[in-house]
């Protein structure tokens, strides 16, 4: 069980290779009535080829603006954020976004969602469509290709979802709690589906949440966040065999890992559950 | 059993429910008049209103009056739909154009537009663009309102998703922006649609100036009771018709 202290912009798993995303000191302050809220401070780390690594922290600790930032659909009030050498000075092709909440079209059906990305690129129908399917078939949707996002369940939608990040073939995936909205098991079926994929594709992935056993079950190293102001705390190698699927939470070793980041989460949701505490006896 | 399926299983019932409520309606009526419980000389007989659809359609061409509707009708619609809808599209695009606009909108949608065609008569004469203009104007506001409604109410994240996939201004309009937007924005013209089909009517009725309003006046005029009742329900299947006719194509659309 490994534990990166004191982290800086090298920080990763032991790959030689350029790391697909390097994330170095990056800020992000806004400015509100009541003065300037500092939402991500200084945050470093990288994220290397094939690697999956999610980034925890408590509610409101800064990570879904973690994610806008890194999207380049906000920009950072300093730092820099760069995916295969190249800056990310907004969205940036390299990069799909998976959004926490249902984002697919509802007036598309599953494979014209999928096929999106590549519609938008002129890639001629027939082609993106066959395209698509591959992925749906990925996803576990075949068959559901004609329906509309309304005929499907929660997670079957955020599959969609994941499919159509795929489709255009990015660097690095980037997911924001794909599968907050979702119950328990579905989201642990879910995650065993993310980790096939990521292991057919070999596919580079960031993933934002808060759900502890999710982060542990899918990643190569987790990156703690603190409570507001979003700093970086700790990053944990997850060394638990591949390839893995949803039976791995039952194993002491997880159970391990589960303890060692609820101690670190702990402390930092209850800041911020005493900063709620406080704002609500104020108003 | 889906939700879908328990729709359709329920429309087999609904339609002859409605077909037999109407039914007895009239047979109420029919039965009402024998009975000497309503005036013969103010509401027809259903039995004679019946009778009197063949005459109307044979004898009174009321299909070509029907065909001058339609042409009024159209005319007004595509202006709902080319100039309203672009109108609520620029407004959507700024607050502060809503902000300026948005109540003049609002209180056009509550003024009674139809008594001022008087006015309408003196700028566009006695024509169909009179009918037309005034159509117009009443549907204008439910559709310009809808229209800014449905594009200022696209989803946050739908709009980011565009973004992240890097779509310009023109794409994300043309692909997320208005498809998110179209439900609202065919509310909006089926209200103004149906203001229009109705002001059509009543300013047909009023100018004398062809169309089905003009032929239930002239059949009121003559005090032929039957006809008169039979062309008013003709208007009301017309309509039913109209408003299903565009049902089902906002589904096919959306």
């Amino acid at each position: 069980m490994k534990v990166n202290k004191k982290p800086a912009v090298s920080v990763g798993g032991a790959s030689s290779e350029q790391p697909v995303l390097v994330v170095d000191k990056i800020s992000k302050v806004y400015q509100t009535n009541s003065g300037s809220l500092i939402a991500v401070d200084g945050m470093s780390f990288s994220v290397n080829p094939q690697e999956v690594v999610s980034v925890i922290g408590p509610s409101g600790c800064g990570k879904s603006t973690l994610f806008n930032l890194i999207g380049g659909l906000t920009p950072p009030s300093s730092g820099k954020i760069s995916v295969s050498g190249m800056p990310v000075n907004g969205p940036h092709p390299s990069i799909s976004m998976v959004f926490q909440e249902e984002s697919i079209f509802p007036w598309r059906n599953v494979v014209n969602n999928v096929a999106f990305p590549l519609e938008i690129n002129g890639v001629p129908k027939a082609e993106r469509e066959e395209h698509a399917r591959r992925f749906i078939q990925m996803v576990g949707l075949e068959g559901f290709e004609n329906h509309t996002p309304s005929q499907l369940s929660g997670g079957m939608r955020q599959r969609v979802a994941i499919a159509r990040g795929l489709a255009s073939e990015p660097k690095l995936l980037l997911m924001d709690e794909p599968f907050a909205a979702l119950d328990e098991q579905t989201r642990l079926l879910l995650g065993d589906k993310v980790i096939q994929m990521q292991q057919e594709l070999k596919q580079t992935i960031l993933l934002i949440t808060h759900n502890i056993t999710e982060a542990i079950q899918l990643s190569d190293r987790i990156v703690v966040m603190s409570y507001r102001p979003g700093r970086l705390k700790r990053i944990i190698d997850i060394d638990l065999p591949r390839p893995r699927t949803s039976e791995i939470v039952s194993s002491e070793e997880f159970g391990r890992y589960v303890a060692m980041i609820w101690d670190d989460l702990r402390e930092e949701a209850s800041k911020g559950m005493a900063a709620a505490d406080s704002a609500r006896a104020t108003t | 059993m889906t939700a879908k399926s328990a729709i359709f299983q329920k429309e087999k019932w609904v339609i002859p429910l409605q077909l037999g409520v109407t039914f007895l309606f009239f047979a109420i009526i029919e039965i009402a008049i024998e009975l000497k419980w309503l005036n013969e000389y103010v509401l027809s007989r259903p039995s004679k209103i019946f009778f009197a659809f063949h005459r109307i359609i044979v004898e009174e061409s009321i299909l070509s009056y029907t065909a001058v509707t339609f042409m009024e009708v159209l005319g007004a619609s595509l202006g709902l739909i080319f100039i309203a809808i672009p109108f609520g599209i620029l407004l959507a695009q700024k607050k502060v154009l809503w902000q300026a606009w948005g109540d003049w909108v609002s209180a056009l949608a509550a003024a009674p537009i139809v008594l001022l065609y008087p006015l309408f008569l003196v700028v566009f004469g006695r024509s169909p663009m009179t009918i037309i203009v005034i159509a117009f104007l009443t549907g204008f506001s439910p559709v310009v309102i809808k229209t800014v409604e449905g594009i200022t109410n696209v989803r946050q994240v739908l709009k980011d998703v565009g973004r992240s996939f890097n779509l310009s201004a023109y794409q994300q309009f043309k692909l997320i922006t208005l498809p998110a937007a179209l439900p609202a924005i065919f509310l909006g013209l089926r209200l103004g649609l149906i203001y229009a089909m109705i002001t059509v009517v009543a300013v047909e009725y009023l100018i004398d100036l062809g169309g089905l309003g003009n032929i239930v006046g002239e059949l009121a005029e003559r005090y032929d009771l039957p006809a008169t009742y039979a062309a008013m329900c003709f208007v009301v299947g017309v309509s039913i018709l109209f408003f299903a006719f565009l049902e089902r194509l906002e589904k096919w659309l959306t």
